[in-house]
């Protein structure tokens, strides 16, 4: 816990209205970063993918907490957990691949995609009848570095 | 004939069916532009369908969901499907689809 620098808890009932409450808080979060609209609009879009799957294939037919834990350690790196006491995913491999989807027609298979090319780093965790963790991870760069480098 | 309602503006004009979205496209807001769309098409039957994304702020990977629903249902309804005013930053999502296979890009 040394390098922590900042840290948020937040936790919802699973409906489909709290995708923009959620977004929109930890992207008010990481905004003490100072990240580019590009890098901030990267972590808005990937805690949409992650709390939409809690909502639509966590807990499916029902409502539960969505619980979700947003870290800043130094150096600017961002860790944002987003954690359902749900179904849980059989083949975690399986549900990655981009196209795959259990939703139907309306849904396009994409979540993980998604999240994958818009974070540095993803971890799924997941077990049958015990819910899903998906950890996202990006490194966001102070301002005043980008402009060096630029 | 124009009609406003969550989310999104439909236009009709001659045999083009424009439908204007705007706001957040996720999950919750999605279901809602689709219905609105489906009964605009089943009613009135447009030869070309038009989704402008000129107003969208926000969109995850249900707005791909959205194109390809439309385009599979106005495809069955004999009309075809163009999408426009895509910004870089969501041509980017819509991308990782491969959507600009269907032509309509």
């Amino acid at each position: 816990m040394k390098d922590i620098v900042n840290e948020v808890n937040i936790s919802f009932l699973s409906k489909s209205c709290n995708e923009s409450f959620a977004r929109a808080t930890i992207s008010a979060f990481v905004a003490q970063l100072d990240p580019t609209i590009d890098e901030l609009t990267d972590i808005k879009t990937a805690v949409s993918e992650a709390v939409t799957n809690c909502i639509a294939h966590g807990y499916q037919n029902e409502f539960g907490m969505v619980y979700i834990t947003a870290q800043i350690f130094f150096g600017g790196h961002v860790v944002i957990k987003i954690k359902d006491r749900g179904c849980g995913i059989e083949n975690v491999k399986q549900a990655m691949e981009p196209l795959f989807t259990t939703g139907g027609n309306e849904r396009s298979g994409l979540g993980f995609a998604v999240m994958q090319s818009f974070m540095d780093k993803i971890h799924v965790s997941s077990k049958p009848q015990r819910g899903t963790t998906v950890t996202l991870e990006k490194f966001i760069i102070r301002r005043s570095v980008k402009n060096e480098i630029q | 004939m124009s009609l406003k309602v969550k989310g999104v503006e439909l236009i009709l004009k001659n045999h083009e069916l424009l439908a204007k979205l705007s706001g957040d496209i996720d999950q919750h807001s999605a279901k809602g532009m689709r219905d609105e769309i489906d009964l605009a098409i089943k009613d009135f039957r447009p030869l070309l369908l038009i989704l402008d994304f000129g107003d969208v702020k926000f969109m995850d990977s249900s707005g791909i969901g959205l194109i390809m629903g439309r385009y599979n249902l106005a495809k069955s309804y004999g009309a075809s499907l163009k999408i426009q005013n895509v910004s870089p930053r969501l041509e980017k999502i819509i991308k990782l689809a491969g959507v600009g296979i269907l032509g309509v890009l």
